[in-house]
Order: C-alpha cells, then sequence, then structure tokens
C-alpha cells in the first residue's frame, strides 16, 4: 500500500516582508529580493519583479504563463517536481506541506499567443478559479533575442523555483489539516473491494509540440507511450505544464498538483468505486502517434480490469480527435466512459462544439462554450502587460474601449472552461 | 406599468368545446382566459395576463394548414400582444404540431416571443425545439399546474427581453444553442456521479449530446489538369509577414484574400503564421510547409497543371467557430468560381 | 469548410494531418499530411528532401482531383 499524507497549511493573508520570508499564523510573508534573486539565477532572465494580489482586489493579472501551488516534501522518497527541481525518484508517498490558499504567478512579456488573464474582482474572476488564491506574482522579463521556447523554459523552471522556495517555508509548521491518500496496488485492491466496480482516470496530457507541452518527471509527454502513473505521484508534481495552449482549458502545472479528477475519485473510493489507477496519454501532432496512444489507453484500461474511466481533455481542436478516439477504442472495450472537455459552440452558441463527434460519447461533462462573450471592466492594477489582449487567444484587434472595458471571449480567462473540471462552468 | 399582455393559443379540448368529435372546429378568438388561461393569469398576479384567447380545432388546424395559420395570424395581430403562448400540448400529437406550427409563425411573422410548452416524446417537439422556445411538461393534462410553474415565469423573461439562461435552468428543451452556467458541484465531481449512473445502468443525462454531420455528394473529377486553374486554400492562418489584416489568432472573426501573382515561393521574409493553436515555428520558417506554393509554381512550369490561381484563402481553424469557418468558405468559394477556378487543394494543419 | 467549397460546385481535396476529422466533417478526397505544425514539410529533413516529400503530396493531391468518388475517400501518398 502507497501512502501520502497532504498537509495542508491554511493560508489567509499574503504579506510582502523585509525580512526572510516566513509562514506565521497562516500568512505567508515574502521578501521580494528572496524572489528576485531566484528568478535571476538564470542568467536568460534579465529582469524580476514580485506583486501580491489578493482575492477581491482590483487587480488584472496578464499575461498568465502559469500557477503552481507552493508545496514541500517532508517525508518519504524525493521531491516536488521530479525531474526539474527533485531528481528523478518516485514520489507520491510519505508526507506533503501544501500552502494551501497560495498560488505562485508567473507573468511577463507572452511566450506564445495563449497566455490568459486573471482577474481578482470583478465579472471575469468568477470565471477563473485562480481569483480565490492567495497570489505571488512574479513577473520576469527574458533578456534580448532569447527565442520563444528558451523563453518559456526559463519561466517554466523559475515559478517551480519560486514555488518550491515558498513551499520550503511549510517544512516545519504544523499543518491544520491533514488528508490522507491510500493507494494499494492493483492486487490488493481487488482483494479488499470485490464488489466495487473498478475505476480508472485517464489523463490526457497537451503534447501538441513547442509551446504546447507537458512533462512527467522530466520528460516530454510527446515523446512517451501511454502509460500508468499512480494518482498520489501527481500531488508532488509528478507533471507539469510547459505549454501555452488557450489559457481557458490548459491545465496550470497547479491543476496538476490538484487534479480534480483524482481528488474526486479518492473520495470514492472503498464506497461507490475502486480507483484502481491512473494512465496518462498524450494529444500529438501525428496522425500515426494519435492511433497508438488511444490503442494503448485501451489496453491499458483493460489490462487494469476497468469496468469504467473518465477521460479529461486537454486543449480543443485537433485533440479532440485524440478524445474521441480513446473513447471509442475504451468503450469498444467494454468499458463505460465519461469524458470531460469544453467547446467551441461560437459566440452565439450555434456552431458545432467539438471538432469530432461519435455516439459512443455518451456521457459528456463539459467545462462550458469558450466562446462566449465577457466584458471585463477596468481594473486600478494590472501586473504583467495589457497591451497582449489584442493578440491572446480569445482577444480581437482593439478590443479596448475609451473607458478601458476588454471585450473578449471566455477563452481568455486562465481556467475558465478547464477540462478536467477543476471549474464550475457548465453549459447546455 | 402595464401588465404583459399575452395571446394564449389552445384547441377544442382545453377549451371543455369537446373532443375528437369537435376537433374539426375553425379558429375563434374570445377575450380574455379560457381554460389554462386562467391559471396563467393566476400565475402572474399583476404582471401580465392573458387579453384573448384563440380556439382551434386540430384537425381543422393540421389540415387546414395555410388558411388556419393565416386566420390565427390575423386575430393574434388584432390584440397587438407582448407575447403569444401556445398550449401546453402535453402528449396530444396534432395539438403539439400545431402549437410549434403556429408559436413559429407568430415569432417570424409579428416579431413578438413566443413559448410553447408539450411532452418531449409529442411529434411536435423534435420538430419545433429548435425554432421556439418549448417547454417540457409531464405527459397529461394532469401536469397542467407543473407545466404552468415553468411556463409563466420563463414567458415573463422572455417578454421582458431579460437575457435567457442554459434550457436546464430555464426548463426550455436544449434547442442547439450552447449556454453557459454556473453549476453547483465543479466539472470533476459530475463526472465522477455521471460514471456511478453509467456503471449501474441508472439514468444520467449527458451535458453534450453528440451531433451528427451533414454530407455534400462529390463533385465530378477535373478532366484535364493540363489546362486547369487551381486554388489554395489554408485554414493554417498563412499571411504576410506582420499579419496586415490582424487575423486573430483563435477565434478569427474574418479571413485573408491574398496576392501571390509572381510569388514563386513562401519565404520566411514576406510570409508567416497567425494560427495560435500550434507551433508556429516550422510554418515561420517556411510557409510553404503549410502552403505549397513552390511545388505548384513548379509543377505550372511543367504543364502539369494550367495555372495556379493568383489569389489563396486563408483563414484559422483554431477556436474559429464552424459556424463563421462555414460563412468565410461559402463566401469566398463564390468568388473563386467567379474567378474561372476549376479546383482547390485546402490545407489544414 | 471543405465542405462549403464543395457545395459550391468546385471539386476540392483536403490535405491534413488529422484524417479522421476530416472524415467527421465531411471531405469527400483526403490527402494524409505529415504533421499539424507542417502539413507539408518536414524540418527534421534537408530542404531538398522535404521539397521532394511535398511534390509527392501535392502530387497526390491533384490525382485524388482527377480521380471520380462517390464517397468520402483517402488517398494516401506513395512516399
Amino acid at each position: 500500500m502507497k501512502k501520502l499524507e497532504l498537509g495542508n497549511i491554511l493560508i489567509h493573508d499574503v504579506q510582502f516582508s523585509n525580512e526572510g520570508s516566513k509562514v506565521e499564523n497562516g500568512v505567508l510573508y515574502v521578501n521580494k529580493e528572496e524572489i528576485c534573486k531566484i528568478a535571476l539565477e538564470d542568467e536568460n532572465i534579465a529582469s524580476c519583479e514580485v506583486f501580491l494580489a489578493r482575492p477581491g482586489e482590483s487587480v488584472r493579472i496578464t499575461p498568465v504563463k502559469d500557477v503552481i501551488e507552493p508545496r514541500v516534501k517532508v517525508e518519504g522518497k524525493g521531491g516536488i517536481f521530479p525531474g526539474w527541481i527533485a531528481k528523478v525518484d518516485t514520489v507520491g508517498e510519505g508526507r506533503t506541506h501544501v500552502l494551501k490558499g497560495a498560488a505562485v504567478v508567473t507573468t511577463g512579456k507572452i511566450v506564445g499567443f495563449q497566455e490568459g488573464i486573471i482577474d481578482m474582482s470583478g465579472p471575469g474572476a468568477d470565471y477563473t478559479p485562480f481569483s480565490k488564491t492567495m497570489n505571488v506574482v512574479v513577473k520576469m522579463e527574458p533578456v534580448e533575442g532569447l527565442k520563444q521556447h528558451e523563453h518559456e523554459y526559463a519561466l517554466r523552471i523559475a515559478g517551480f523555483k519560486i514555488a518550491c522556495f515558498l513551499g520550503e517555508l511549510g517544512r516545519n509548521v504544523t499543518p491544520d489539516e491533514v488528508k490522507t491518500y491510500e493507494f494499494d496496488n492493483i492486487v490488493e485492491s481487488a482483494a479488499k473491494y470485490p464488489n466495487l466496480p473498478r475505476v480508472a482516470y485517464v489523463q490526457m496530457l497537451q503534447s501538441q509540440g513547442l509551446l504546447h507541452d507537458t512533462y512527467v518527471y522530466g520528460v516530454d509527454a510527446k515523446k512517451t507511450l501511454t502509460t500508468i502513473i499512480t494518482p498520489t505521484e501527481v500531488m508532488d508534481g509528478a507533471i507539469v505544464s510547459g505549454n501555452c495552449v488557450s489559457s481557458c482549458d490548459k491545465n496550470p502545472t497547479y491543476v496538476h498538483m490538484n487534479n480534480p479528477v483524482v481528488t474526486d475519485l479518492f473520495e470514492q473510493h472503498g464506497k461507490t468505486l475502486n480507483f484502481v489507477g491512473m494512465i496518462i496519454t498524450n494529444e500529438n501532432v501525428y496522425l500515426a502517434d494519435k492511433e497508438r496512444s488511444s490503442n494503448w489507453s485501451a489496453k491499458l484500461a483493460k489490462y487494469l480490469g476497468c469496468d469504467g474511466v473518465i477521460i479529461s481533455q486537454e486543449g480543443f481542436g485537433n485533440p479532440d480527435t485524440d478524445l474521441i478516439m480513446n473513447t471509442k477504442k475504451i468503450e469498444a472495450e467494454g468499458i463505460k466512459t465519461v469524458i470531460i472537455t469544453d467547446e467551441y459552440a461560437g459566440r452565439d452558441g450555434k456552431s458545432q462544439s467539438l471538432a469530432d463527434a461519435d455516439p459512443s460519447a455518451d456521457a459528456v461533462v463539459t467545462g462550458g462554450n469558450a466562446n462566449q462573450v465577457i466584458v471585463l471592466p477596468p481594473m486600478e492594477t494590472v501586473y504583467g502587460h495589457l497591451e497582449f489582449v489584442d493578440t491572446i487567444a480569445g482577444g480581437s484587434a482593439n478590443n479596448i474601449d475609451a473607458h478601458g472595458n476588454i471585450t473578449v471571449e471566455i477563452q481568455a480567462i486562465t481556467g475558465a472552461t478547464n477540462e478536467t473540471g477543476f471549474n464550475y462552468l457548465s453549459a447546455r | 406599468m402595464s401588465k404583459i399582455r399575452v395571446v394564449q393559443y389552445i384547441n377544442q379540448f382545453f377549451a371543455q368545446i369537446g373532443g375528437e368529435e369537435k376537433a374539426d372546429i375553425p379558429a375563434e378568438l374570445r377575450e380574455g382566459p379560457v381554460g389554462p388561461g386562467l391559471a396563467f393569469n393566476a400565475a402572474w398576479g399583476d404582471e401580465a395576463e392573458v387579453v384573448a384567447t384563440i380556439i382551434c380545432g386540430d384537425s381543422y388546424f393540421n389540415e387546414n394548414l395555410e388558411k388556419a395559420q393565416a386566420e390565427v395570424l390575423e386575430m393574434v395581430k388584432s390584440q397587438n400582444p407582448d407575447m403569444f403562448i401556445a398550449g401546453p400540448a402535453f402528449n396530444a400529437g396534432r395539438y403539439g404540431v400545431a402549437c410549434g406550427t403556429i408559436a413559429k409563425a407568430v415569432q417570424d411573422n409579428l416579431n413578438i416571443p413566443v413559448l410553447t410548452g408539450m411532452y418531449v416524446e409529442n411529434p411536435g417537439a423534435d420538430m419545433f425545439k429548435k425554432d421556439v422556445y418549448i417547454v417540457a411538461t409531464k405527459n397529461s393534462a394532469a401536469g397542467m399546474r407543473d407545466a404552468v410553474k415553468k411556463m409563466a415565469p420563463f414567458a415573463l423573461k422572455l417578454a421582458r427581453h431579460e437575457a435567457i439562461g442554459a434550457s436546464c435552468e430555464e426548463g426550455y428543451m436544449p434547442n442547439g444553442v450552447r449556454v453557459n452556467l454556473f453549476e453547483k458541484e465543479r466539472g470533476s465531481a459530475r463526472a465522477v456521479k455521471m460514471l456511478i449512473a453509467k456503471l449501474n445502468g441508472k439514468p444520467f443525462t449527458t451535458e453534450f449530446p453528440m451531433p451528427s454531420f451533414d454530407r455534400v455528394a462529390p463533385n465530378p473529377a477535373v478532366k484535364d489538369m493540363a489546362h486547369a486553374t487551381v486554388a489554395l486554400c489554408t485554414s493554417g492562418g498563412i499571411v504576410p509577414l506582420g499579419n496586415p489584416d490582424h487575423i486573430e489568432s483563435s477565434s478569427a472573426s474574418h479571413y485573408g484574400e491574398y496576392d501571390i501573382e509572381g510569388v514563386m515561393d513562401l519565404d520566411a521574409a514576406h510570409w508567416a503564421t497567425a494560427h495560435g493553436g500550434y507551433d508556429p515555428v516550422y510554418a515561420n520558417e517556411d510557409a510553404d510547409r503549410v502552403l505549397p506554393v513552390d511545388v505548384l509554381r513548379e509543377m505550372e512550369k511543367e504543364g502539369r497543371i494550367g495555372k495556379l490561381h493568383n489569389k489563396f484563402y486563408t483563414t484559422v481553424g483554431n477556436g474559429t467557430a464552424v459556424a463563421s469557418s462555414k460563412a468565410f468558405a461559402a463566401e469566398y468559394a463564390q468568388k473563386l468560381k467567379a474567378d474561372g477556378v476549376d479546383c482547390v487543394i485546402m490545407t489544414s494543419t | 469548410m471543405v465542405k462549403e467549397i464543395e457545395r459550391a460546385g468546385l471539386p476540392v481535396v483536403h490535405i491534413c494531418t488529422v484524417t479522421p476529422i476530416s472524415m467527421t466533417v465531411g471531405a469527400n478526397r483526403i490527402v494524409p499530411a505529415i504533421a499539424i505544425p507542417h502539413p507539408l514539410g518536414n524540418p527534421a529533413l534537408t530542404m531538398e528532401e522535404e521539397k521532394h516529400i511535398r511534390r509527392k503530396i501535392v502530387e497526390t493531391a491533384l490525382e485524388a482531383l482527377e480521380t471520380e468518388v462517390d464517397d468520402q475517400t483517402i488517398f494516401d501518398v506513395k512516399y
């Protein structure tokens, strides 16, 4: 049996401090110099600024590169973000402390087309899960002439380092609550729950290429075969985001660490179902890869003896085909599926929602129509660069009016239509 | 504020004139509410009232469709109402079809909001749910109270031209228009619940029913390629460097038309992609990788094709609604035809 | 989009990587491409080799346009 304890240190405020950064009485104190020093270790990062954004404030963060939760491994093998910050020891056992309620948000000059907006108040705040977290916003600018992929890499790694630095502050703090996730091997769990349906989670990882990538233990997911991972591993940062796809349905690293399908299946584990494992597969740009990866998803689901699976997608467009292939092939094995996706039904909601379809996909949860238009009123403060809202996905030219209102599709809002079911938005 | 004026359409049965034997009575206009209208008036209180009721036999309406429609439309018009309600028809087939038909006719011709109600299996439901709002009711008149409870407040919203929520919130039958809403549970929890229901053979409702796609028959082959004009189109967002027409990286609102007269090769100094959905590096290095102008120019020189059309059309497929891309293509297809193009090569990323 | 061009009366061939989507949306003449970011190229090759492959794909597309079809057909490229 594997066991991971998540010790949640509930963070209800974040403050700057001229002394060393620390966590005290539920307040995260951040020393700017310490954060900037970490960011500037990378010679590709020319400048760094740190801001704080709290729920309800008149603050807009854009373009958002990634959102990361500060965690630290206090017992057990390995460390947070194996393959990047820690070595590649298998994680997911022992004890991990979490600064629950806090998040690192990275921003700066835009990397790709598709970074998002987080509004801490106003109508936009309802659409992003990260308007509810105490955000340490780190704005980093690259050195002149840095290539896109190097820029992405620099920001990604700096974000992880800073999140680990902050997580480390919770090492010796007594958590407010401890959640225990126990995970048996398949023989043990079959013996323990002989009468419960066997359920796995099939997570599709965005892997369309440079700037659209996800990494597992440091490995680029597009270069992997569909494989099995134990669900507690993701809680230690085994899967991270390296992608700049439409912000509404990309999974920031925070979502991977807090994968809601994993937690909600754990919630039912041993009660209504037997959560037997997690299959991770990719969404590559070659047709043969799509065929192979979905064949393997079906094969592994069958191998685990599944009665049912939940499949989550990441992104949209051609990955709709991967989603449909996974669904068709897994259903063809006699395994029942529920899929989580989102829709691009046009601004009027009248268009075809998905690029691909199949009658076997008869149980769908949707994160909503990403083309829905929203008007975001001006905020007193903008952290990042507002000028990019023209070019990010979901934006269009001259979409800021004389009063500073921004008209965008909700696809520009970080996490709005998340396809792991992290958000509450849906559509009918 | 004055009360909202509503005209209601009901059949001979609900007007208590009679059953099947009276189904051939012609349309008749009465002042004030009749039958179900009383319940609607009670539900609305001071907000709205049924000012007139049109009664028509189900057989009469369906057998004299054109005539009956015209008569009923005139009657509705004469009352100058703010809102029109037909039924509810529950599971009465001909009544349901009549309600759908007349509601649509009123909406289209008189431009006022309309609402009807019926049982989901009523044939009128499938026929008209995409055209007019239909509230799902129980399958018999015993469900009148329930139907009024759903229809009355929804009718007020429609009459006031308020924002209409998703079908599951308002109680209308899904009409193919996708509307966002915030659920009480997050998506993952809904997925787990749905899976448990599916595994246990219990009923569940998908949040997105799979669509069916229409087909167009293939056109005849090109007989003489050596003299044919071939046009290139792409959804890969190839544009002149700098994207002069500001085609959006996703969810594009327009398409691009660019001249390639004399262009032999789409080099990196002049061409790039505006597409936000895929890794742009390769297309930016050499746009021929998406739009093969170089190869077609060679083939033109060699006589494999007659001519490469001097304009190409470009859109960004990424996140762009299918309806928009359809409209773009329908428009430029006409331009291509007018320019004497014989066939098209479309490339997608 | 392909369908709208077909509907207008012009024979059209769709060169695309994800042929299942093309099938689902109803293209009639389909030629498989190489990869989504570079449907008619392969940056792993030299420019000459790449152009050679591109030519084969375009040639297959022209042949598809010269072929009568009754139903949705995928024309595989002979590399």
